[in-house]
């Protein structure tokens, strides 16, 4: 065989063999749900969003689960975003470039890095003493702070960054040219910065809360340390009350010995990716149809 | 309120929003640093660095954050061996060979595998992994052990190591892959030669960012490694890590004001001090790569 045969023959054989690697992402991906959907489907009812949970696994639900997880999602937006997108907007436009504006930038960096059950000590070191304090004081009738409030702010600021990076990305693909046919108009930087940087910026800073919404979904440990329970028996309905959160469930479900645990578990699983797609995919839609708008 | 005042109080306020970054950031490290002081209180240096193993809720507790390192690293260090040339390996087929059609398939399944909950993962590895580990490994294997977790934790991070990957070998200029096109390289060679080089400090950065990722990860490593404390280098056994000690803590009922609580801060503090480090060297490393490629 002459040399160029062999190179070729090498070059494409590595490329078989990468090929080959590259796939071993799809064939996990396929095991994981498969035998998720196996496990878990059996288990899956109405009644199961339906009810509480239970020692038995044929009579336990995730209703509580459910509306914990989605609480939280929804606290933890609306403190995270109005928060994230006004630190954005400073950063991106308002600031100047002086030392104060790259340190927050620094450190928002850093703590988009730091490991989220860092976050959960946080939460259960501030958060959760804070609000039993308030308690105290006001001579509530409520003796703890592992409350859904304590989980909302502990995720709240988890997604922070992740809300003001994504945001800081969507200002910056706002075409300078808007900006200052805007000023041209006699616009004030205020102006400017509400009525055209950021209606412009705003479908894709939904990417950002897309990413939050996932990831505060799936998030366990820091909701663990803040107070979310497996053996909730009621529903979070106020701030002040004790939640628990579709992953706690499964967490608590996977430990059980008792044969018929290990499927509910699964079962909660299968509702949780599904939240995850349905509410990612509203939000999707919606960025698709304001990009239309803009086009 | 007249347009003028509107002009001036905006950024301000804005100013003020942006600060809570630098709030939070304080509270996260100053909350690990003040309790961890109270855990030095009751728990010397030398007994924290030399006693042989953490237990920290037995009556007569050791305090040796060696094992819990041992833990930490073995895990993280096996599921970085199988990150790493996946996720390498995927961003070369994804980057220069992979026909688009391949490439279309391939895409949202890495989004996928990054969008799941780490929680998920924890299940998988113990209800499907596991299992397939005892029947490879009959009798050597526990049924808490560090593999287990370490394959689940490979995989979640290869999607991370790709896409970071794939960012440094596109930030080769194409007249360098083009010029050794010319010169009539295969595609290995031009991969070999021209872009592995080039994207070097960008194929670093993904490692250390994936370690960082690992060491951080809570999850897969509570529900499939197990609480007991390693002294031993073997995969086949449970092991504690840094953030498996937390995640029980948090979980069990130990009494917030005792030792074995206090103990998780100053845990805490070592897991935030490390992914700190990493993720700012790592970032390093991006920068320099834009850098290098643009002399």
């Amino acid at each position: 065989m002459s040399n160029n045969k062999k190179r070729r023959l090498k070059n494409k054989l590595i490329a078989i063999f990468l090929g080959i690697f590259s796939f071993s992402s799809v064939v996990i991906l396929f095991i994981l749900f498969s035998s998720i959907l196996v496990t878990g489907i059996g288990a899956l009812d109405f009644d199961f969003l339906m009810n509480f949970t239970s020692r038995k696994p044929e009579d336990a639900g995730i209703l509580p689960g459910l509306v914990g997880s989605l609480m939280v999602v929804f606290g933890a937006l609306l403190f995270a975003l109005p928060i994230g997108i006004s630190t954005a907007i400073y950063l991106q436009e308002f600031g100047k470039k002086n030392k104060l504006v790259s340190l927050i930038q620094t450190l928002i960096y850093n703590l988009a890095g730091v490991p989220s059950i860092v976050y959960g000590i946080f939460g259960a070191t501030f958060f959760v003493a804070t609000l039993r304090l308030i308690f105290i004081a006001t001579g509530s009738s409520i003796t703890t702070g592992r409350v859904l409030l304590s989980g909302i702010l502990t995720m709240g600021i988890l997604v922070l960054p992740i809300i003001i990076v994504t945001a800081q990305e969507a200002l910056k693909t706002v075409p300078k040219s808007m900006k200052e046919a805007s000023y041209a108009l006699g616009a004030t930087e205020v102006q400017t910065n509400f009525k055209v940087t950021f209606r412009f910026a705003f479908p894709n800073i939904l990417t950002g809360v897309i990413l939050a919404i996932a990831r505060i979904l799936g998030e366990t440990a820091p909701l663990l340390m803040v107070g979310a329970s497996g053996f909730i028996t009621f529903l979070p309905t106020d701030f002040f009350k004790g939640f628990t959160i579709l992953p706690a469930l499964i967490y608590t479900w996977t430990f059980r010995p008792i044969p018929g645990f290990k499927e509910i578990a699964a079962a909660a699983i299968i509702v949780l990716v599904l939240l995850q797609l349905i509410i990612s995919s509203v939000a999707i839609i919606t960025r698709a149809l304001l990009q239309k708008r803009y086009e | 309120m007249n347009k003028k005042q509107i002009n001036k109080i905006i950024p301000k306020l804005f100013f003020f929003i942006s600060s809570i970054v630098i709030f939070i950031s304080f509270g996260l490290f100053f909350s690990l640093i003040f309790n961890t002081l109270g855990f030095f209180n009751n728990v010397t240096l030398a007994q924290f660095f030399f006693d042989s193993t953490w237990t920290p809720l037995f009556s007569q507790p050791q305090y040796g954050i060696s094992s819990l390192l041992i833990g930490t690293i073995l895990v993280s260090g096996l599921s970085i061996l199988i990150a790493l040339p996946i996720g390498l390996m995927t961003a070369i087929f994804l980057s220069e060979y992979a026909h688009p059609l391949l490439a279309k398939i391939l895409k949202p399944v890495l989004e996928v595998l990054a969008g799941i909950p780490s929680i998920v993962y924890g299940f998988f590895a113990l209800t499907t992994i596991t299992p397939w580990l005892q029947s490879l490994y009959p009798d050597q294997i526990e049924f808490y052990n560090a593999l287990s977790a370490s394959i689940a934790m490979g995989f979640m991070i290869v999607p991370l190591i790709s896409s970071l990957s794939q960012d440094a070998l596109n930030a080769v200029p194409n007249q360098l892959r083009t010029g050794g096109y010319a010169l009539g390289l295969t595609k290995w060679e031009v991969v070999k030669g021209i872009l592995m080089p080039g994207a070097k400090s960008g194929i670093i950065a993904a490692l250390i960012l994936g370690i960082s990722r690992a060491i951080g990860e809570t999850m897969i490593v509570a529900i499939a490694a197990g609480i007991r404390p390693s002294t031993s280098w073997n995969p086949l056994e449970a092991v504690l890590t840094l953030t498996g000690y937390i995640a029980n803590v948090a979980q069990s009922d130990v009494d917030q004001g005792s030792t074995a609580y206090f103990a998780l801060y100053a845990v805490g503090l070592i897991l935030f001090t490390f992914t700190l480090g990493l993720n700012i060297l790592g970032r390093r490393f991006i920068s320099r790569k834009a850098k290098a490629t643009y002399v």
